[in-house]
């Protein structure tokens, strides 16, 4: 090496794999640098005492028992599309669509609940909800999955532009049942005969999907680790032509688990109409299926992880909601920490695989 | 290891500041709703007795709003009850319909000393229903939300909390839910609409008499949101208005499917004005058309608060609904413990109904003298906008209308809306009901 050339203030090198614990420190770390941030941020905006920033983004989050299931309803959604999401990105395939086939999925079931909301008993009327649901998600993923197998199409733009269609498919039928007439919204399905609507467990709105998403998060982990259609997709991930050699049949492979990433983002668009909001809107599903991306990457496609990833990023948002409702900010501000949060912690993955070497510390290590 | 450490060791410490500082507040308002649960029964009980006494009925002569004063001073110590006011906005300030919410709740809750906050951008959905219950979680005990869409959650949140009183602008519901706590308001803003297209109409029909424009060419153009009573009965008395004034008058009306699209609203207006109108106004919320007018240099006639800030040149002058009587009212009720009307239908008389002042650079000569002659007649019941001699329907006049007051997902028409000559808007229910299509309007898309 040229001693004698500048040597630049720090340089990047790759890590040796750290340890788990070590990980999860850098992003501890990231996250308590992004809370001072925001506190910072929060500080030089409004002139309020950091502490209480922090205060108040507990209590965004879990200021009451309410506020607290609201929580593990919006965690339990956003982790039932990224546990969708998931097979695919194992595969390394981008299905960034997740959208669209919540979307897709919601649309389904709120076809169902208008449609046949007063023809058919209430228990069939829930299983014909939550099948076609399903199939409806699962169509919209596998068609792109299918135009992949078969004419090697780059399923990113393919399902992201999936998602535009179907947001345009749900803004037409919420003109054809919207009430009244020319008002362009649906506004609560069967509110008075409840019809469709998920039974609620107990006085708990939002226990059963959290138990649904439970489920299939056990469900997911186990399929993705300990079963020959998670190994193959395994593989098919690592190198295609590896799989076609071990005689794994790759096209299958792929079509299989859009449908599977699909359909449990069906479920959770069905979660989200059926379960809790009993409405359809072009804006119901929140921009979880771009989110689901992030939860995956950051828990590395790990299911369990997950649960931690997005309880992370639904905490930061109710609390950076909050802290704009409290002290009379534009809901951009919310918007605004959230992108630090995020920020840094995306951030942290960097520093997690690769390492700033300082001048002197490069000079003694070489 | 040690640094790892030390950044763990602090993270803790964070979360159990965090869980500190939570754990204190939530305390607040949980005691803080258990108050207006139990202190209108007190009220109550009280309300009965200053009737009983014989002292009072002399004071009651005074206003009525300095009638809490006796309530404070009866014997027993009880204050008024405590209000706190969460208002659910659809967007934010950028929106001119929600700004003008948010100035007349600035400007209410100020005046009364009554704490509130403001929640922006909260869709027509979900959202809504858990906006209205964070805001209580927050101990509000008022909540009020200003989009029609809103409606159904808010409702949805009524019956799960029966001790906040939820009062909704331009809802339709509250008269048959049989609810409460729940309420709508509107304001005749019909009249407000007439006013304003009497404006249109001095206008065209100054450019009629300077020869910029035949008669035949006096069309005005108007930016839609939706094509549902709400603006049906806006553009409707707006043209009525006009025509009053300027006989040779028509209409186009364009809509633009959402209540806030700038470019939609941009793009609307151009067409109108390409199309041939010569005087454009509209019932969307943002500054796309008036900022296109101004470009184009076409008159308009605004909606909900000034825009002469868009269109300096161009603005001639906007109608609105003041929000401000109205939460003075709810708040005061709130506080008093008395019941808050099912429908709340302001008018020109309780200053909910505003005709803002005329920008008379822009405006015809004789405008604003025109305009007080027009809210003299209405005040003293000589001038109904909706006189059937003013306009036909499929070239008849009508004598007879059953109009969808009560909503039901069929529409079905239950009420009679026709009587004395005129249609009775925002007379069986706050929100408006007019949907008819009168001649001389022409309805260029309806889409949505």
């Amino acid at each position: 090496m040229n001693k004698t050339a500048h040597t630049p203030l720090f340089h990047v090198s790759r890590r040796a794999p750290l340890p788990w614990y070590g990980a999860w420190a850098i992003r501890g770390g990231a996250l308590l640098l992004a809370l001072i941030v925001c506190a910072f941020v929060t500080t030089l905006v409004t002139g309020l005492n950091p502490l209480s920033v922090y205060g108040t983004i507990f209590q965004g989050s879990f200021g009451s028992a309410r506020r607290a299931w609201v929580l593990f309803q919006n965690l339990a959604i956003l982790l039932c599309v990224s546990l969708a999401v998931t097979p695919a990105f194992r595969m390394r395939f981008w299905n960034i669509g997740g959208e669209g086939q919540m979307l897709l999925g919601g649309l389904a079931a709120a076809a169902c609940m208008i449609l046949l909301g007063d023809r058919l008993p209430n228990w069939l009327l829930i299983v014909v909800t939550v099948v076609s649901s399903i199939a409806a998600g699962a169509i919209w993923g596998a068609i792109p999955a299918v135009f992949k197998a078969k004419w090697n199409t780059n399923e990113t733009l393919f399902t992201l532009m999936m998602n535009y269609i179907a947001i345009q498919l749900v803004a037409y039928f919420i003109i054809v049942w919207e009430v009244p007439k020319g008002a362009g919204k649906i506004g609560i399905i069967n509110q008075s005969t409840e019809a469709g609507w998920l039974p609620m467990l107990g006085s708990y709105k939002y226990l059963l999907n959290i138990l649904v998403v439970a489920v299939i998060c056990a469900l997911m982990y186990v399929y993705l680790n300990y079963t020959k259609h998670g190994y193959e997709i395994a593989v098919v991930g690592e190198s295609e032509r590896t799989a076609r050699y071990i005689g794994i049949k790759v096209e299958r492979v792929i079509v299989r688990t859009m449908l599977l990433s699909g359909a449990v983002c069906g479920v959770a668009g069905m979660l989200l109409v059926a379960g809790t909001d009993h409405t359809l809107t072009t804006t119901i599903t929140g921009g979880r299926g771009f989110t689901a991306v992030m939860v995956s990457w950051l828990a590395k496609f790990d299911p369990l992880w997950m649960i931690f990833t997005s309880f992370l990023i639904v905490f930061m948002e109710r609390g950076a909601s909050q802290i704009s409702t409290d002290f009379g900010l534009s809901s951009s501000f919310a918007d605004i920490l959230t992108g630090v949060i995020l920020f840094f912690i995306i951030g942290s993955e960097f520093f997690i695989t690769y390492r700033l070497n300082l001048r002197h510390t490069g000079k003694e290590a070489d | 290891m040690k640094k790892l450490l030390a950044l763990l060791l602090a993270l803790c410490m964070v979360f159990a500041l965090c869980a500190c500082g939570g754990g204190s507040n939530t305390a607040a308002p949980e005691t803080e709703s258990a108050e207006p649960a139990a202190a209108p029964e007190t009220e109550a009980a009280e309300a009965e007795e200053p009737a009983a006494e014989a002292e009072e009925p002399a004071e009651a002569g005074e206003p009525a709003a300095e009638a809490e004063e006796p309530a404070a001073e009866a014997e027993t110590p009880a204050e008024p009850v405590d209000v706190k006011v969460g208002f659910i906005c659809l967007h934010d300030e950028q929106s001119t319909y929600d700004l003008n919410f948010m100035n007349a709740a600035t400007e209410a809750c100020e005046a009364m000393g009554v704490p509130y906050v403001i929640k922006t951008n909260i869709p027509e959905g979900q959202e809504c229903y858990e906006a209205a219950m964070d805001l209580i979680d927050d101990g509000c005990n008022i909540i009020f939300a200003d989009s029609f869409g809103h409606e159904d959650y808010m409702i949805q949140a009524a019956k799960e909390c029966p001790e906040v009183q939820f009062c909704h602008a331009t809802g339709t519901k509250a008269h048959t839910e049989g609810l409460d706590n729940y309420h709508n308001a509107f304001a005749a803003i019909f009249d407000g609409r007439y006013l304003a297209g009497i404006a249109a109409g001095m206008k065209l029909s100054e450019m009629i008499a300077n020869g910029e424009i035949t008669a035949d060419q006096a069309k005005i153009g108007y930016v839609g949101a939706f094509t549902y009573a709400e603006v049906i009965s806006g553009y409707t008395s707006f043209f009525l208005g006009a025509r009053s004034v300027c006989p040779s008058a028509t209409m186009e009306v364009t809509f633009t499917g959402s209540w806030y699209d700038l470019a939609l609203e941009q793009e609307g207006a151009q067409k109108l004005i390409d199309d041939g109108c010569v005087l454009i106004s509209q019932h969307a919320d943002s500054l796309g058309a008036p900022s296109v007018c101004e470009s184009n240099g076409v008159p308009n006639v605004s909606y909900n608060g000034s825009t002469i800030e868009a269109g300096p040149n161009t603005y001639i002058v906007s109608s609105r609904i003041n929000w401000a009587p109205y939460y003075e009212y709810m708040i005061t009720c709130v506080q008093n413990g008395q019941p808050i009307d099912a429908d709340w239908t302001g008018d020109l008389a309780t200053g909910s109904v505003e005709l803002l002042e005329v920008n008379e650079a822009v405006a015809a000569e004789g405008t604003t003298e025109a305009i007080a002659e027009a809210v003299a007649a209405i005040e003293a019941g000589e001038l109904h906008v909706f006189d059937t001699a003013a306009f036909t329907v499929n070239g008849e006049t009508l004598d007879s209308y059953m109009a969808d007051v009560d909503t039901d997902p069929a529409y079905t028409p239950d009420t009679e809306a026709i009587a004395d000559g005129w249609f009775h808007e925002s007379e069986y229910r706050s929100a408006p009901y007019f949907d008819l299509m009168i001649d001389g309007i022409e309805l260029l898309d309806t889409a949505f």
